[in-house]
């Protein structure tokens, strides 16, 4: 290998290769001692609502239905306290043209690659991304290398993931297939440097601006259908793009009473980075993995200032069990005739329990679906668990350990969600924050940007770091 | 092992990093085994299987690695039915009706 090309010498060059290949100038939004002008940076680099939708209409992206659920409203009504059993409606995401979401975020970042003039994009990831950046690429006519974690030491992949690169192969795209490691971020260094292809992240400011479509057209089609605004808006939430781009698409209409409800599977005890626990997931996104580190510590993403701050946004954070989301999607295709993936229907678990607690007059949406295949489907995820000694059995969900059992509710009154105390995950973001700065050397512009960071006041800032000072420095 | 002949679609792996010239930040499973990698192309000239081999990659890369196989297949599928999914329903659709 030349050494150039060695792990701690590329990684010397990420800020250079970085910039390069995404032709921000970060450094003009930074203030203070540690904070960035988060709302200059999405206006002036990104786009209004009315050019993101404009820019997805040409490549068929956005404007998916929004179906109420019909027999699943009146089974939790069924179950739930007079007058309770909100009405639960879904927008199908997977009608996007690679079946998820996520077109909306690659429509964007291969647009943005498009004008700049760039031959080609590179993104890495192993999921739905891959496949939206690489049907994007086929439709705006740009090269496309997708980087994916794939399988472990022993060659195993993990089924989601195949099936990821299947597709983004059938789609035209070049796949590089990893083992596991955090080193997916040098791999994909080296090779934007070799491309000068544009790096189509998830964490850019277009990628986030691409979500705001979903919230913006959610808001209008249940204010158009049922008159009002949903009561809670169920997220699937791992980086945190999902949360960020649809909050702020829903305060764009004008809504503002819906509550941000982020939900991800609870993989809690799974190193992420682990070669031994890599194939004892049974969800590759939409897990604990991904949203606590990333709501925590957003700038840990691959740019410099992540667009996606889903501490800004999150009202409430609830984690699901596998075993959970396996049965909510079982019941969304036996009782709905929706047969959609599981990753995607991480929220409908959560909003299955959440309408139980709320008025029969209200409603709560699931705000997104995925596509189902070959590998990405409970079947082939159950199955791939069994062999890899992770046991499957019916019971109580609270039985559930990730990596070694997945408990399938037998009753839908088993189903729950558990609470994710903000205010610890506040604190643990600000602890983030004063690793890397000296609580006293802070200006003003820091603390009002922690204060729209936790979403909490001046105040709550100011006596946070008094405290901190104190306890430090005395 | 046998020759597979040029312009065949193939399966390519490689080394990228061994243990030694990996990330410091890693568990210890992680950090005792090699960064691989996998990619797959059209075969340049006719070469023996686990052979050094370059590729022509759908974006039109060429890149070279450790030949592995010939037409490599998507095996990835769904498995047979599982008995824990099958019922899923029944008893919701009696909650519907009332029963």
């Amino acid at each position: 290998m030349n050494s150039d090309q060695m792990y701690e010498q590329v990684m010397q060059r990420k800020n250079k290769i970085m910039e390069d290949s995404l032709q921000i100038d970060y450094e003009t939004f930074k203030q203070g001692a540690i904070a960035f002008d988060y709302e200059k940076m999405m206006s002036d680099l990104s786009y209004s609502i009315d050019e993101v939708m404009n820019i997805q209409n040409e490549t068929q992206v956005g404007q998916t239905p929004l179906w109420e659920l019909k027999h699943l409203t009146k089974l939790i009504r069924k179950i739930s306290p007079k007058g309770k059993g909100a009405t639960i409606v879904m927008k199908d995401e997977a009608a996007n043209p690679s079946g998820s979401f996520k077109d909306r975020r690659a429509a964007l970042a291969v647009y943005e690659a498009k004008r700049k003039g760039f031959k080609g994009v590179i993104a890495a990831t192993s999921g739905n991304y891959g496949a939206a950046v690489a049907s994007q690429a086929a439709k705006q006519g740009l090269k496309c290398i997708i980087l994916q974690e794939t399988f472990d030491s022993k060659g195993l992949g993990q089924p989601e993931i195949v099936e990821k690169a299947r597709k983004c192969e059938a789609l035209g795209a070049e796949v590089i297939q990893l083992s596991v490691g955090p080193e997916l971020f040098y791999t994909a260094l080296t090779m934007l440097e070799e491309t000068g292809y544009f790096n189509a992240s998830l964490y850019s400011p277009y990628a986030i601006a691409g979500v705001e479509s979903l919230g913006y057209e959610l808001a209008r089609q249940v204010q158009e259908q049922y008159g009002k605004e949903p009561a809670a808006v169920c997220v699937t939430h791992a980086g945190g793009g999902n949360v960020t781009g649809t909050a702020r698409g829903l305060k764009k209409f004008g809504n503002k009473h819906s509550k941000i409800v982020g939900v991800s599977v609870d993989l809690k005890g799974l190193h992420m980075a682990s070669d031994e626990d890599f194939n004892r997931k049974s969800f590759t996104t939409g897990h604990t993995g991904f949203s606590m580190p990333f709501t925590t510590n957003p700038d840990r993403s691959d740019v410099p200032r992540n667009a996606a701050r889903p501490l800004r946004y999150l009202d409430r954070f609830v984690t699901v069990t596998q075993g959970e989301v396996f049965y909510a999607t079982e019941l969304l295709a036996k009782l709905e005739g929706l047969e959609r993936g599981p990753a995607g229907n991480t929220s409908l678990a959560a909003a299955l329990v959440l309408a139980q607690q709320l008025d029969e007059d209200e409603i709560v949406v699931v705000q997104e679906s995925e596509y189902t295949g070959a590998g990405k489907h409970p079947t082939a995820q159950l199955n791939f668990a069994k062999n890899q000694g992770v046991t499957v059995t019916k019971g109580d969900p609270h039985d559930n350990k990730p990596g070694s059992a997945i408990v399938i509710p037998e009753h839908i009154q088993q189903m729950d969600v558990q609470e994710v105390d903000i205010e610890r995950i506040r604190k643990s973001y600000l602890r983030n924050i004063l690793n890397k700065v000296d609580a006293r050397n802070l200006e003003t512009v820091d603390k009002e940007f922690l204060s729209l960071e936790v979403n909490r006041d001046l105040d709550y800032i100011e006596s946070y770091l008094e405290t901190e000072i104190t306890f430090h420095h005395s | 092992m046998g020759e597979i002949k040029e312009g065949t679609w193939v399966e390519i792996k490689n080394i990228l990093l061994r243990p030694e010239d990996r990330s410091n930040r890693l568990p210890d499973d992680t950090k005792k085994v090699s960064y691989e990698m996998r990619a797959r192309g059209y075969l340049l000239e006719d070469t023996n299987v686990n052979d050094q081999a370059d590729i022509k990659t759908l974006s039109g890369r060429i890149i070279t690695g450790e030949l592995v196989e010939e037409n490599p297949g998507y095996n990835h599928g769904y498995g047979p039915p599982v008995m824990e999914l099958l019922d899923i329903g029944e008893e919701e659709k009696k909650i519907l009706e009332n029963k």
